[in-house]
């Protein structure tokens, strides 16, 4: 029998460079004649170009060149990616703006220089002039347009079932809640980067820096600048934190690959962090209308939610995806016999906005689980019961939702939601818990303990590929579509592998990020690399090792149902006779290539994990102050791989849930200027403010969907944050409903206890 | 975030520097210490020196000594500098217990104390300080110094009176009388950050009752400074829940409230209300 790898804690394959300062992020990547660019942005929220003058700029020493909107006109705007939605195309855009301007930090011009400090000396040299228009900045107010004939109002989401009309005539009680979610994001720690450059003699254009979805921007950008995909290439280094924000295609990647083309010579951009502020996706900012019908027990009869997505000036890469997610998910983990969703999808003149780690989740997971709070409220049970009641069965599995997403149709595959809560409840040895909080409320303290509950999406197919190939000497290498953005790809891929395949884990090498090393791949995102890649490659690594059984045997006289691999060699299962080594194999195959094998994964569904969240909070009611003191999370992941990684993926994912939850926005002034362009505005929660963390790993329900039974993890620590903090702070104060928005700001806080 | 061109002028001598900040002040020439504040700013281009002179080498500006009752503090002094008591006495305890409140440690080990009273920022807890205290400082300009009490120094918003070609030499504190109680509190959003509001509290005890009642509030207004209401609130009363009380209400009231477009005046009458307890309450625990 091979040995156990998977379901191991493995150290990670790719920390030695990382921990020994060999890293190589994007601004570590230089090359000879390199010239900087320095993108010049909007001041203004909305208003029409009147000139742009860049003579002054131009004429400064050290600058090559400086390009306006005509620079780029044969440009298209930037497609939408992974949607067959309809109506979207209008509201691209342009890598650099033509005519209006339609946010604070959009592209204008953009400057070539010898060195990043005389690109932005320049930079600021280029003068633009803009007749300011007013600005539109809220997505549940007045809609204005985005261009003559277009309104703001870009496309209406709905989705539903059962008849909710009826439902809310006949029901003993109607819950009604509205709801908002601040308007931030995923910052990953290293901004964005491209490196581009032109090599003529092979005709061949490269661009460094690339994340996430290395092929699909190869694609794309061979469309926009009429080239064969062939003949460019994107390259992935180490990536300093992705979150759904990182790799998209954005105007400045373009702007660079089309510039090493035009001016021949490589072009390096990286991005300061105040332009990654108000440039790179925003996230998030919804404001809910939900209603529950229920019965006088707190059962639900119906759900009906309309909500207004606030996507920013522009429909970038992601297209409807937040949207469409928040209103496919919203239902979560409960029965809910009608159900009817009506998602606004809104421009507005902020920063563009697409996916943040668990789009339209950690929205709608909100909005629902505030609502089955305010059902508990109204029914007169703990918000622990309301959900008990309220709870799909191990025996509904697999329970067709009758909604559909991303091409797919929600079918939970797997889950026992009450076992996984009961899971939750012991570990935070519940009754306990609540007896302190009552004693300490007994002393004067202000402390609550919140619950939220969330089902989670992962695997998105539609497929994914991989080729492993065994070299003469024993090594071994996977090359996938995958990319890497920090989470483990290399380890759990190397884990899968060697465990399948018999080998040893340490002769693994992973591969990714390359298009030059395989012909196609979806990357990193939507919790998916596990599962789908996970699975390609358990299916190579099958292939491959029957092939070298099946050549073995004859070597070692016996048949191949009589062998098994371990660590590399080859030896009967009985455990007579002499061994061999695949790496011996690998060359009585090819004594030069060695043995290789290919197999994809296809898949048109998703899978399904859910997750509790514990919360417990301490409300400082003279400052309005909120401290989390303890969080736990329980989370039913199929199976895990390295429980380390599904670790590390959740404590992360927590952080962000509780800058979410308390501290991180995007604020705007009434003229639409950005107010959180700096680490001391827009606030990310440190190690002071992040608490002791539980994290409860179950694998109570394998996906039947693929043989190892995997779902992903990757966001599963924020999914609840914002739900599970915000249910704690009610209870802290003993005033249910109290948090209908989130972040909870100080002084937001003290505002809506004044106002109770 | 590349700064905008500038010189950078590295004297070794106070005489030196002064001698050439006079020279390149009206050039837009500013002192460099810690460059805590002053670089970022660079950074965004908020401020476009053309020169610094950059002071990290000038002899004799490191002096941490006490002199004739006071504590003198050199422009080179960093913050870390005040983590362990630089005196025995009250005032380096309570310099001990307001140091670790300035942002992180990093930051600490490089930005001077008198760096941050000529920024001035409304919310810098060595402003409060030296507010507090009515800490004297003294400004160099070739051929001349001054002394400015610190009630005169903060004229508002990262704004003070030094001249253009002054450089904060020197801030001194009277040492504090043995027994002096002392407490300090700030509210901010993270460990760290700029205070929201903070307050400082000293006084002694005479006779069973608080005397010579101190009560400053900084990141308020648009400078830190004593609140005479508070501390007549509590001279005369005994230390207690009462006096601290009616001091914490007088400050609240007094204070004329720095607002923005997350921060009512309302809201930050509360939080003075909060830290000027709070400060009091530590002085007793």
């Amino acid at each position: 029998m091979a040995s156990r790898i998977i379901g191991q804690s493995r150290k990670r394959l790719e920390d030695p460079p990382l921990l020994t300062g060999q890293g190589r992020f994007a601004s570590d990547i230089s090359f000879p004649d390199q010239l900087a660019m320095r993108v010049v942005r909007s001041g203004y929220a909305h208003g029409r170009i009147v000139s742009v003058d860049t003579s002054e700029a131009c004429a400064l020493p050290g600058v090559f060149a400086v390009w306006t909107a005509d620079d780029v006109a044969d440009l298209p705007p930037i497609d939408v990616r992974l949607t067959n939605i309809k109506g979207l195309a209008p509201y691209r855009q342009y890598v650099l703006a033509r005519d209006k301007v339609r946010y604070v930090g959009e592209p204008v011009a953009v400057v070539f220089a010898s060195d990043a400090y005389t690109a932005e000396d320049a930079a600021d040299l280029v003068v633009i002039d803009i007749e300011e228009l007013p600005a539109v900045l809220d997505a549940a107010g007045e809609t204005g347009d985005f261009a003559p004939g277009l309104p703001t109002e870009v496309i209406v989401i709905e989705k539903g079932y059962g008849d909710a009309d009826a439902a809310f005539k006949t029901a003993q009680h109607v819950v009604s809640l509205t709801l908002s979610v601040g308007r931030h994001s995923g910052v990953p720690l290293e901004t964005r980067g491209a490196i581009a450059r032109y090599d003529a003699k092979h005709d061949m254009l490269e661009m460094y820096g690339a994340a996430k979805v290395p092929h699909w921007n190869r694609d794309q950008i061979a469309i926009m600048l009429g080239r064969e995909r062939k003949s460019i290439n994107l390259y992935e280094g180490h990536t300093g934190g992705g979150f759904g924000v990182r790799g998209e295609l954005y105007p400045e990647d373009v702007i660079a690959c089309y510039a090493a083309l035009k001016l021949g010579r490589p072009v390096k951009w990286i991005e300061d962090r105040r332009e990654n502020l108000v440039a790179c996706n925003h996230s998030r900012e919804q404001t809910h209308r939900i209603r529950a019908a229920i019965d006088a027990e707190g059962h639900i009869l119906a759900v009906e939610d309309e909500f207004f997505h606030d996507q920013g000036a522009y429909v970038r890469t992601h297209g409807a995806t937040v949207a469409d997610l928040a209103a496919a998910m919203l239902p979560g983990p409960y029965r809910i016999p009608a159900y009817r969703a009506v998602g606004h999808i809104r421009l507005t003149n902020k920063t563009p906005g697409g996916t943040y780690r668990a789009p339209g989740r950690y929205e709608s997971t909100f909005a629902r689980e505030r609502l089955l709070d305010a059902i508990a409220a109204k029914a007169g049970i703990s918000p622990v019961e309301a959900r008990r009641r309220n709870l799909l069965q191990k025996a509904d599995m697999p329970y067709d939702l009758r909604v559909d997403t991303l091409g797919t149709k929600v079918v939970y595959d797997s889950g026992d939601y009450g076992g996984l809560v009961r899971k939750a409840i012991d570990a935070t040895g519940w009754q306990t818990l609540r007896d302190a909080v009552a004693t300490r409320r007994k002393a004067g303290e202000t402390v609550g303990v919140g619950l939220a509950m969330f089902v989670e999406k992962s695997g998105l197919g539609p497929y994914d590929d991989v080729r492993i190939e065994l070299s003469p000497s024993g090594a071994i290498e996977v090359i996938t579509g995958a990319a890497s953005i920090g989470q483990g790809v290399e380890t759990v891929i190397a884990q899968i592998c060697a465990e399948t395949l018999g080998a040893a884990f340490d002769t693994i090498r992973v591969t990714h990020g390359q298009t030059d090393r395989i012909e196609r791949g979806l990357g990193a995102f939507a919790s998916r690399v596990t599962v789908m890649t996970g699975e390609a490659t358990r299916r190579a690594a099958e292939a491959l090792r029957a092939r070298l059984l099946a050549i073995a045997a004859p070597l070692m006289q016996t048949d191949a149902t009589q062998l098994t691999v371990s660590d590399g060699w080859i030896a009967r299962t009985d455990g007579s006779g002499p061994s061999m080594a695949i790496a011996d194999v690998a060359r009585s195959i090819d004594a030069t290539h060695g043995a290789s094998s290919e197999a994809s994964f296809e898949s048109s569904h998703m899978v399904y994990p859910y997750g509790v969240h514990v919360a417990l909070v301490q409300v400082d009611r003279e400052t309005g102050g909120v401290t989390v003191e303890r969080y736990l999370v329980a989370y039913d992941i199929g199976r895990a791989v390295n429980p380390m990684l599904v670790e590390g993926q959740i404590t992360g994912g927590i952080a962000q849930g509780i800058g979410g939850a308390l501290l991180e926005e995007f604020l705007y002034d009434e003229r639409g200027e950005p107010l959180s362009v700096t680490f001391a505005d827009y606030l990310m929660p440190t190690a002071h403010e992040i608490p002791p963390m539980d994290i409860v790993i179950s694998e109570d329900a394998p996906s039947p969907l693929n043989p190892l039974g995997l779902k992903g993890s990757g966001e599963a620590g924020v999914n609840a944050a914002g739900a599970a903090i915000a249910a704690a702070i009610d209870d802290a104060l003993g005033m249910p409903g109290l948090i209908t928005r989130l972040p909870v700001t100080p002084q937001r806080l003290k505002a809506a206890l004044a106002a109770r | 975030m590349k700064p905008a061109p500038f010189v950078r002028h590295t004297p070794r001598t106070l005489d030196e520097a002064l001698a050439i900040l006079a020279e390149v002040a009206p050039q837009d020439g500013r002192v460099l210490a810690g460059g805590q504040s002053l670089v970022p700013i660079m950074a965004f281009r908020m401020a476009r020196p053309a020169h610094l002179v950059d002071i990290n080498e000038v002899a004799g500006l490191d002096k941490l000594i006490v002199e004739n009752g006071m504590l003198i503090v050199g422009a080179r002094v960093r913050h870390g500098a005040f983590h362990k008591p630089v005196e025995p006495g009250p005032l380096g305890a309570l310099l001990a217990s307001v140091v670790h409140n300035i942002a992180h440690y990093p930051i600490r080990m490089r930005g001077t104390m008198c760096g941050s009273l000529a920024h001035a920022d409304p919310s810098s807890e060595w402003c409060l300080t030296a507010a507090t205290l009515d800490a004297e400082l003294v400004a160099r300009r070739k051929g001349g110094e001054r002394i400015i009490p610190a009630r005169d120094f903060f004229e508002g918003l990262m704004s003070t009176a030094l001249k253009e070609d002054e450089l904060l030499a020197e801030a001194r504190y009277m040492l504090l009388p043995a027994g002096t109680k002392f407490g300090f509190n700030e509210f901010s959003r993270r460990a760290g950050d700029f205070a929201m509001s903070a307050a400082l509290a000293t006084y002694r005890i005479v006779d069973g009752r608080i005397a010579d009642a101190r009560v400053g509030v900084g990141g308020a207004e648009a400078s830190p400074r004593r609140i005479p209401e508070a501390e007549a609130a509590l001279n005369g009363q005994m230390p207690g829940d009462a006096a601290f009380r009616a001091a914490a209400e007088a400050a609240s009231a007094a204070i004329d409230p720095l607002e923005d477009i997350q921060t009512t005046g309302e809201y930050r009458r509360d939080l003075v209300r909060a830290v000027v307890r709070r400060a009091l309450e530590a002085s007793v625990k």
